[in-house]
This record gives C-alpha cells, sequence and structure tokens, in this order.
C-alpha cells in the first residue's frame, strides 16, 4: 500500500512551525507594519477580516545607493504628483520574491527558495537576491531560457521553423539566442550579429551561425519582411505599412521603406534538398553581389525600384533612416550593405530606446508606449524623459542587459504590491488609461512560464532529459495554444490568454495530470509520505503554488476535502494541489 | 450549510454555490438535474455566422470581375440566380446567388494585416488606449437573453479554425471559444467523478474568493467568470453541436472534405444549437505572387463548394431567415497586377457579400468603376456592415455602450445601414 492515510483523525489541525505562522500572518495582512510577532502559532483563531490600510505618510522607497534606481523612482513619482495618485503598499516579502523569479528566471520560486528569502532578516535581501538570479551560476541556464524564448517568440514567432519544410531551425535559433545570453553578450553585439550575419542555419552543418535564423526566411517579396522587422524589433519603428504607399500618420514615407530596404539587397536564402526529394535539407543565409534590378544594371549603382500608387515607378538606394547614404555600388568588395546597416543601428539612439521600453515592458507589464515597438513620433511615449534617461544609461553601462534588469526590479514601481488603493483606483490601464505604475499590474502567466513553474513546483525539472528534448518537449505542448492567421507576415496569436481553452487545459490537461499525479516517487507521493506534519504538508502545497501559506479558511477547506477523501491523505492533497493550481491567484503574475 | 433543492439545474446551483460562504458540496449528479430544453431550442433565434478570409482575398477575381480591363485577370464572369455576375470558379454558389448579395461598393483604409483585421472586426481603428469588442462578442452580448432562454452552455462566440479578435471592454466572458474544425475540444473530458470536481470547484472558489476580495483588479474576477463557463461547457451535451462526424454522410459531402468545410457545417450545427455567433476561418489570400492559378486551382473551389453548401442547408433547414451570413477579408487586393503574377494589398473599392436573416439576396449593391480602382456609389465602411447586420438581427442601433472608463460608445461606430437589402 503506497498511500498514506490518517485513520485515527480525519482533521490536519494546524500544529504550525514557525515559517508556517509567519507567513500565513503576513499574507492575512496588508502592511508589515501591523504583523504581531506570534509565539503562539494562531492555531484556531480566525484570520482577521481584511480592512484597506490607510496609507499613512509617504516614505520614499529605498534605491540601494543604484543611482538609475534612484532616477526611475524620481521619475515615476513626479507623475503620480501630477495626477494626484497614491501608489499602493510595498507587496510582501514573498510576493515580490514569487514576482522577481517569475519575471528572470521564468519560474515561480521553489518553497526552499521562498523560505530562505522570506525569513532572511538582511536588510539589502533584495538586491541579494536580484544579483543571486542574474548572476549565480546556478541560475544562468534559467535566466538564459527564459531569454531565449522571450527572443526567440520576438524574432521568429511562436510558430518560426516549425512549419513543414521551413528554412529557419528554432534549435539553431535557441541555440544561438541561449549562448548570448548565458554569456550575458552585449545587447549591441547580439543585435549586430543578428542583422549582418551569414552562414548555415542549423545547429551542427558547417558553417552554423544560428543568428541567420532570424532573416532567413524574411527574404521574399524583395525582403520586404527583413526590412520591416528589422525596424520594428530593433528601431521600434512600424513601417510594414508604408512599402505599397506614404502612411496618413506615421511619418515614414514609401521612399524611406525602399531605401532602407535597399540594406538587404545582397542578401539570399540558398537551400539544400535532401536528395532525390524537395525536403528541406538545411538553408543558408548567404551576401553576394547585387547588380541592381532593371536588367543589365550597373553594379556600381545598384538600383532598386518600387512603386507608387499611381503606378509609376521610383527608385532607391541604401539611406539609414536618420538620413544617412552609403554607397551606392552592389559589389560586396565595395560596399556589404548589411554590415553597413548593422553599424548605423548600433549609433541610433533608437536602438536603445527599444530595449529599454522592451525589457520596461517585460517587468512592468506595459511599456512607455502601445505597442512597445511602435515609438515612431507620432505615438507618444507615457514617460519620455525617464525612457530617454534608461536608453542613455543602457549605453553608457554597454548594453549589459543584467544592469539594466537590476535597475528596474529593485525599482519603486515593480516592488508596489498589487492590491489597490483608493487614491490609485483612477490608474487603471484597462480603462483606457496610460500607466502610471502607481501599483503592480496583474497579469497572465504566459505558458511557458506555466510550463516552467510546473516542472519547479513539482521536481521535475530535476529529472530531465537534455535541453534539446526538453525545448522540443515544450515546443510540442506550446503548439495547442498557437493560431496563425494565414497571412504572409506569419501574423498570430495565443489562445493561452485567460479564456476557456486555456481553463480546460488546466483542469484536465496532461500537464496538470501529471503535476498533480500519485504515483510512486511523484511529488504529490513524497509529500504525503513524508515526514512532515499533517498542517506541514498543506502549508508545502500552498507554498509550492501561491508562494505562501493557507489561511485559516484555507486550511479548514482542506479539512472538508479531507473528510470527503474519507481520509486519504494523498487524494485530497492531490485535490488541494489540483484547486491551487487552478486559482487566479496561481495564474497571474501579482 | 449548503442544500440543494431537488430538480435545481446545475446552473443555478453553480450560482447558489458562489454565493454560499459554507464550503460544503452535497452528493449530487450533474447528470441527473441537466434539463431537457428540446422544445425551447426549436424556436426561432437569431444569429450570424462569419466567413472570415484570413488574409485578403481579391474580390475583383470572385464578386465583381472586370473582363477586358487591363486590370481584370484571367477569370471570366458567369451568370447567377441573383441579378448580377460572379467569377466562373463559383459555379455552385452562382446557383445560391439568389439569397446572398454582393455589396460591391466598399472602400475602407486599412490595409496593414494586423490593422485591417481589427478594424474589420470591430469597426474602430486601432487605438494605443481602449481595446474594442469585436462584433462576435457585440453580437453575443446583445443576444445574450436569447441565449439564456435558451440555456445555452456553448460559448455564445465560437471562432473555427481561426483566432478572430477580442471581447474588448467588453470583458472575456465575450471572448471567441478558438476551436479546431476538426470538431475536437482539447482537454474536455474531465477524467474524475463528477462529485469530486464539484468538491473541488467548491475548495476553488474559497480560495478564489480571496484574492478577489484584494482588490487586485479585474483580471482576478475575469478569471473566475471563465471557470465556470469552463465548468458549464465540460458537462454539457450540448458539445454535441461540435461533432460534425455525427451528420450523415450525403451531407458532409455536400459541404467538402477541407478543413474550410468542416468549419462550415460545424457553424451550422453550433447555430442550430443556439450559438448566436460563429466566423469560420479560411486563410491564404494573401497573393502577392501567381495568384490566377492559386484562386482557381485550390482557394476558390474550397470556398466555392462549402460557402453554396451552407448557404442552400441553412435555407432548407429554415435557418436562413433567421441567420446572417457575412463574407469578407480585412481588405481586398490591387486591380494592378504586379510583376509576380500576384496581387498586393487594396483597400479602396472591394466587395463583401451578405445574406440572410431577412436581408434581400440576388442584388449587387453598389458599383467600381471600370478598372476597378475606385467606388462609383456611395461607399460603404466595415461599420455599415455592421450595422446592416444588427439591423437584421434585430439589434437596435440607437445601443450604447459604456467602457470601463464611463466612455459612451454607439454600437457599429455609428455605422448605416445599407438600405437596399432591405424591402
Amino acid at each position: 500500500m503506497t498511500r498514506h492515510t490518517i485513520h485515527q483523525v480525519a482533521v490536519w489541525s494546524l500544529t504550525a512551525s514557525f515559517v508556517l505562522s509567519t507567513l500565513a500572518a503576513a499574507s492575512a495582512q496588508t502592511t508589515k507594519a501591523k504583523v504581531e510577532k506570534t509565539s503562539a502559532a494562531p492555531v484556531e483563531k480566525k484570520a482577521p477580516p481584511e480592512k484597506p490600510v490607510k496609507v499613512a505618510k509617504y516614505e520614499p522607497a529605498p534605491d540601494y545607493n543604484i543611482p538609475q534606481v534612484a532616477v526611475i523612482n524620481k521619475e515615476i513619482r513626479a507623475v503620480w504628483t501630477d495626477n494626484n495618485l497614491t501608489p499602493s503598499a510595498p507587496a510582501l516579502d514573498q510576493e515580490w520574491c514569487r514576482r522577481v523569479y517569475l519575471d528572470i528566471v521564468g519560474r515561480i520560486p521553489s518553497v526552499q527558495e521562498l523560505r530562505e528569502f522570506v525569513l532572511s532578516k538582511e536588510s539589502d535581501k533584495k538586491p541579494k537576491l536580484v544579483s543571486k538570479l542574474l548572476y549565480d551560476d546556478k541560475y544562468t541556464e534559467e535566466y538564459a531560457r527564459t531569454a531565449t524564448t522571450k527572443w526567440t517568440n520576438i524574432l521568429i514567432g511562436r510558430n518560426g521553423g516549425t512549419e513543414q519544410n521551413s528554412l529557419t531551425s528554432r534549435p539553431g535559433m535557441q541555440k544561438y539566442l541561449r549562448d548570448c545570453f548565458a554569456r550575458n553578450k552585449p545587447y549591441d553585439k547580439m543585435v549586430y550579429e543578428l542583422v549582418t550575419a551569414t552562414g548555415q542555419t542549423t545547429p551542427g552543418a558547417e558553417g552554423y551561425n544560428g543568428a541567420t535564423n532570424f532573416l532567413i526566411m524574411k527574404l521574399d517579396e524583395k525582403g520586404a519582411q527583413a526590412t520591416a522587422q528589422i525596424a520594428k524589433v530593433f528601431l521600434g519603428l512600424q513601417v510594414q505599412c508604408t512599402q505599397c504607399h506614404n502612411h496618413p500618420f506615421n511619418e515614414w514615407k514609401q521612399k524611406k521603406f525602399w531605401e532602407f530596404n535597399a540594406f538587404v539587397q545582397q542578401t539570399r536564402a540558398l537551400r539544400k534538398f535532401v536528395p532525390g526529394t524537395r525536403d528541406v535539407a538545411s538553408a543558408e543565409l548567404i551576401n553576394q553581389d547585387f547588380a541592381g534590378e532593371g536588367g543589365g544594371g550597373d553594379a556600381t549603382e545598384a538600383i532598386i525600384y518600387y512603386e507608387l500608387r499611381n503606378g509609376l515607378l521610383e527608385s532607391a538606394f541604401p539611406v539609414f533612416v536618420d538620413g544617412t547614404a552609403i554607397s551606392k555600388s552592389g559589389y560586396l568588395s565595395d560596399c556589404d550593405r548589411r554590415t553597413e546597416l548593422g553599424k548605423l543601428i548600433l549609433k541610433s539612439e533608437y536602438m536603445d530606446k527599444t530595449i529599454a521600453n522592451r525589457m520596461w515592458a517585460h517587468f512592468m507589464g506595459y511599456g512607455f508606449t502601445k505597442p512597445i515597438d511602435d515609438m515612431g513620433p507620432h505615438n507618444a511615449a507615457t514617460h519620455p524623459a525617464l525612457l530617454t534617461y534608461l536608453g542613455q544609461e543602457v549605453r553608457k553601462n554597454s548594453f549589459n542587459l543584467k544592469e539594466l534588469i537590476r535597475w528596474i526590479v529593485l525599482s519603486e514601481p515593480y516592488s508596489l504590491s498589487s492590491r489597490g488603493v483608493p487614491g490609485n483606483k483612477a490608474d487603471d490601464p484597462l480603462l483606457g488609461e496610460t500607466p502610471k505604475f502607481t501599483h503592480f499590474y496583474l497579469r497572465g502567466m504566459g505558458a511557458e512560464e506555466l510550463y516552467e513553474s510546473l516542472l519547479v513546483a513539482t521536481q521535475a525539472h530535476k529529472t530531465r532529459g537534455s535541453y534539446e528534448d526538453q525545448e522540443k518537449a515544450k515546443s510540442d505542448w506550446l503548439q495547442q495554444f498557437t493560431i496563425a492567421f494565414g497571412t504572409d507576415e506569419g501574423d498570430e496569436a495565443t489562445t493561452f490568454n485567460g479564456t476557456i481553452p486555456q481553463a480546460l487545459m488546466m483542469f484536465n490537461g496532461d500537464l496538470i495530470k501529471k503535476a498533480t499525479g500519485t504515483e510512486k516517487g511523484s511529488f504529490l507521493e513524497t509529500i504525503a509520505t513524508s515526514n512532515l506534519k499533517p498542517a506541514g504538508k498543506i502549508e508545502y502545497i500552498f507554498e509550492a503554488a501561491l508562494s505562501r501559506g493557507p489561511t485559516n479558511r484555507e486550511i479548514e477547506a482542506a479539512n472538508k476535502i479531507l473528510e470527503w477523501r474519507k481520509g486519504d491523505a494523498t487524494a485530497a492533497l492531490q485535490d488541494l494541489f489540483w484547486v491551487v493550481l487552478n486559482t487566479n491567484e496561481f495564474i497571474l503574475q501579482h | 450549510m449548503l442544500t440543494t433543492p431537488t430538480g435545481m439545474s446545475r446552473r443555478h446551483f453553480m450560482s447558489h454555490m458562489a454565493g454560499a460562504a459554507a464550503i460544503t458540496v452535497p452528493a449530487l449528479s450533474l447528470t441527473q438535474t441537466l434539463r431537457a430544453n428540446a422544445a425551447d431550442l426549436k424556436k426561432r433565434h437569431k444569429a450570424a455566422i462569419l466567413l472570415w478570409m484570413s488574409g485578403g482575398p481579391s474580390t475583383m477575381d470572385i464578386w465583381d470581375l472586370k473582363p477586358g480591363a487591363a486590370t481584370g485577370g484571367t477569370f471570366k464572369p458567369i451568370s447567377t440566380k441573383g441579378d448580377m455576375q460572379i467569377s466562373e470558379h463559383m459555379p455552385l454558389t452562382a446557383n445560391v446567388m439568389d439569397k446572398l448579395s454582393i455589396v460591391r461598393s466598399m472602400s475602407t483604409r486599412e490595409a496593414d494585416h494586423q490593422r485591417g483585421r481589427y478594424y474589420m472586426h470591430t469597426g474602430y481603428v486601432p487605438n494605443p488606449n481602449i481595446e474594442y469588442p469585436s462584433y462576435g462578442a457585440v453580437i453575443s452580448h446583445e443576444l445574450e437573453d436569447q441565449s439564456k432562454a435558451m440555456d445555452l452552455e456553448i460559448p455564445p462566440f465560437v471562432s473555427v479554425g481561426g483566432g478572430s479578435e477580442g471581447p474588448g471592454f467588453l470583458g472575456m466572458a465575450y471572448s471567441p471559444f478558438v476551436v479546431s474544425s476538426n470538431g475536437q475540444v482539447r482537454n474536455l473530458e474531465m477524467g474524475m467523478d463528477e462529485q469530486r470536481l464539484m468538491q473541488r470547484m467548491a475548495a476553488l472558489d474559497l480560495v478564489e474568493k480571496g484574492f478577489i476580495s484584494q482588490n487586485r483588479g479585474s483580471a482576478a474576477d475575469d478569471h473566475q467568470k471563465i471557470l465556470k463557463k469552463t465548468l458549464a461547457l465540460m458537462t454539457s451535451p450540448q458539445m454535441d453541436a461540435f461533432k460534425v462526424a455525427k451528420e450523415p454522410k450525403d451531407v458532409q459531402d455536400k459541404y467538402g472534405t477541407t478543413p474550410f468545410a468542416r468549419g462550415c457545417l460545424m457553424a451550422r450545427r453550433l447555430v442550430e444549437a443556439g450559438v448566436p455567433f460563429v466566423e469560420v476561418d479560411l486563410g491564404g489570400w494573401d497573393n502577392h505572387n501567381d495568384i490566377f492559378r492559386t484562386l482557381s486551382a485550390t482557394k476558390l473551389p474550397e470556398l466555392d463548394k462549402a460557402m453554396a453548401a451552407l448557404t442552400s442547408d441553412l435555407d432548407e433547414r429554415g435557418l436562413l431567415q433567421d441567420t446572417a451570413i457575412i463574407w469578407m477579408g480585412e481588405f481586398s487586393r490591387t486591380p494592378r497586377i504586379n510583376g509576380n503574377g500576384g496581387r498586393d494589398h487594396w483597400a479602396r473599392s472591394w466587395s463583401v457579400v451578405l445574406g440572410g436573416a431577412g436581408m434581400k439576396g440576388g442584388l449587387a449593391v453598389g458599383k467600381t468603376n471600370e478598372d476597378g480602382t475606385s467606388v462609383e456609389t456611395d461607399p460603404y465602411t466595415s461599420q455599415d456592415v455592421m450595422a446592416t447586420v444588427c439591423k437584421s438581427l434585430g439589434i437596435s442601433l440607437e445601443t450604447t455602450f459604456t467602457s470601463k472608463s464611463g466612455r459612451p460608445m454607439k454600437i457599429a461606430n455609428g455605422g448605416k445601414v445599407i438600405k437596399e437589402l432591405f424591402a
């Protein structure tokens, strides 16, 4: 008999450890100030009713002697003052801890990691945790995996490389990115490599260069997609509409699109087939001389043509966004156009602002512009001075993205509770207001974060296969949520967005079935048969999923479940774990 | 303690439970309490089916041909049962054109896929500060009383084979329920007995409420609403409507075997079951290259067969008189044929098709010029299409929504009804 059964009393009375009482009490309070020192655990006491806490005198948040943090705090606060808004109280330690694990390493903290942080009395425990997650070898792989997942979706989409006979190698893209983030390659270097890459797309191939996967499938129709994506991803400029006409409210003109496009005209994708079939064996991104369009053109002045709405043809040569023109020659020996483009992008202030905005949005839920990669003059930023400043600081700090992350997660707006107060009710971007960051905005966990979190919560990450196998398994699972729109631009969406398909997966899906399995050696069976006291088991389940202990009412509910399961502790823990995994509190980053 | 009176429906039970403080779930078998409502289902009810052509189909090669013009392409027009001609590659649909009408004077401004898709689904151009509800969300919202009266447990807005657009400020409850055209809804099987599930739900409800009470924003409440809908769905016999394979073989054959064909058949089954809005997606219209071969060899035969079958099937079952059919994409394609034998994005002059729910069939409304580059009659927009569909479904055009920020917004963004389609 593998099930651990409580025969005598079908009640898990709470005889809490110190950790448990601290966590439970803290979660029932809205501020730390009110937490009583409990020598005896609040065993049968009802949790105190939750009252809105009056925010007394406003105390400036710590800046940990980091000047960038001080500037963020100041700039964000200035907007609160202008709008007469009151910020929420700081988030509880366990909330902040969960938040920072999710955003930096892409998963919730394990019970052990959570307890270590919450119990620490050090005044600098927050900066210490951030340093650990960013720079400790133990977390390098998870940090790199999280960033790789995010950037793979940015660069080639959720579907890129999954279609039949795609030239894109998803593993090739991921291998390249993982290497970038594991080594903390400066961002400008990464951008340069992605823009200028040549070589084979697939790992293991001779001349492999994973960076080629960004552009390899974007060269159809004279490289229109390559043009639009380079501008959007790295410069925050949306130019796709101007391919065919001057845009009514975007300052970009059609001419600019084609001048920018001229930079990718020496670029070609070569494919090799499996002998005797039309199956793609490999693909290579190369540069070659460009003779210009129109037949019999002069390669020293390699021209391209585009069509105006009235049918007339216009011509273009490579000119960057800021008006810098380069050689008109199409000969590589004279001028490698993509290399020149790479150099020009690295000099552009747009690159700095775009990465600052993107990272801010990743951590805060909203960027300074919406969408984050549309930063042209027609779309004003909510905090323009701060955006410019952060862009400049990233450049000053050699494009070390980990430093940018440190500034953001140690800033005051990131530290605030997601609980609203009367003084910031108006700050709700869902009401069409621009974000003022007076509280932390709820947002749904991504499908990838859920996947990784469940592995860690159930300790399943310890027995994973090779990196490639893991990514393949995850990618297969993620496909169920991806919808392609059937356009040439590869537009797509996800159904992992809080709707019924997501809820069905959380109720009944294989991933949840596995996480709540009770076979020998499983997470739940291990807890059920451990020598933890009954209350400790409930607490463990809550901490594993919600990063907090249970409230008294939740303990009552757990007891009721045990009664329903007729004292079968394993079955009851299974129910309980299923319940907490299906809550709003679990699935929402808060 | 919560007790459950006998005969209480599950929905009633769920709402009761949601309001109860105690977490106690009585022994209850859900299936026993399901109310048969076959009689209600037979009642006349309103619905709309949107055939969404993702990518932007070239309407001058389908609905508004220009034979002889330099822009005209290679297709020839054929006569139809209605008072207009259409493409030779749409022979089956030609036979039902007495039931459908073409609006040939659409003129819009959005020729980017994402923007056009959003605009044609909402009647608004994208705005960074507000998310507008898509037409499916609006119509399922407006027909909510009907859905309630029919005890509809399937989500009121179903999107088959594509993502549609979201519910915007109307909230997650009006999100498109996205299914693939094979009729299988993933993860629908419970894998545990109902009583245990209900017990879990009771405990879940308690933890959810705790979080909601902490005033952290609407996402927390939305989550709970979706859970309730999901539970209803999982235990509903109405889910049978998704099972296209249950349809007689001759009916299946009539629609065809492609995913779009199965989606159209599913749409009919869903409408029969009382779903007020179904969108069926057919992609592959972004024909920058080799357009005439692509259209004649694959896209049009697929569309033709399924669209004709859907129209006549709805008609034969008496459903067409209450079901609006809308055929459209995000825009159309350039009259000029490009160097790759394709057509590019074009929104200035194009066509949509409307029919059913009291809209007149057999008409060509509006006119484009000789080479199809501009409209010569009153131009129509996304808003006008929506206003027209609303009128056909008996939804008042005076309806005003209030966004969460309190901004009032007129249904269909103030579009005007296309009068020719009504007697």
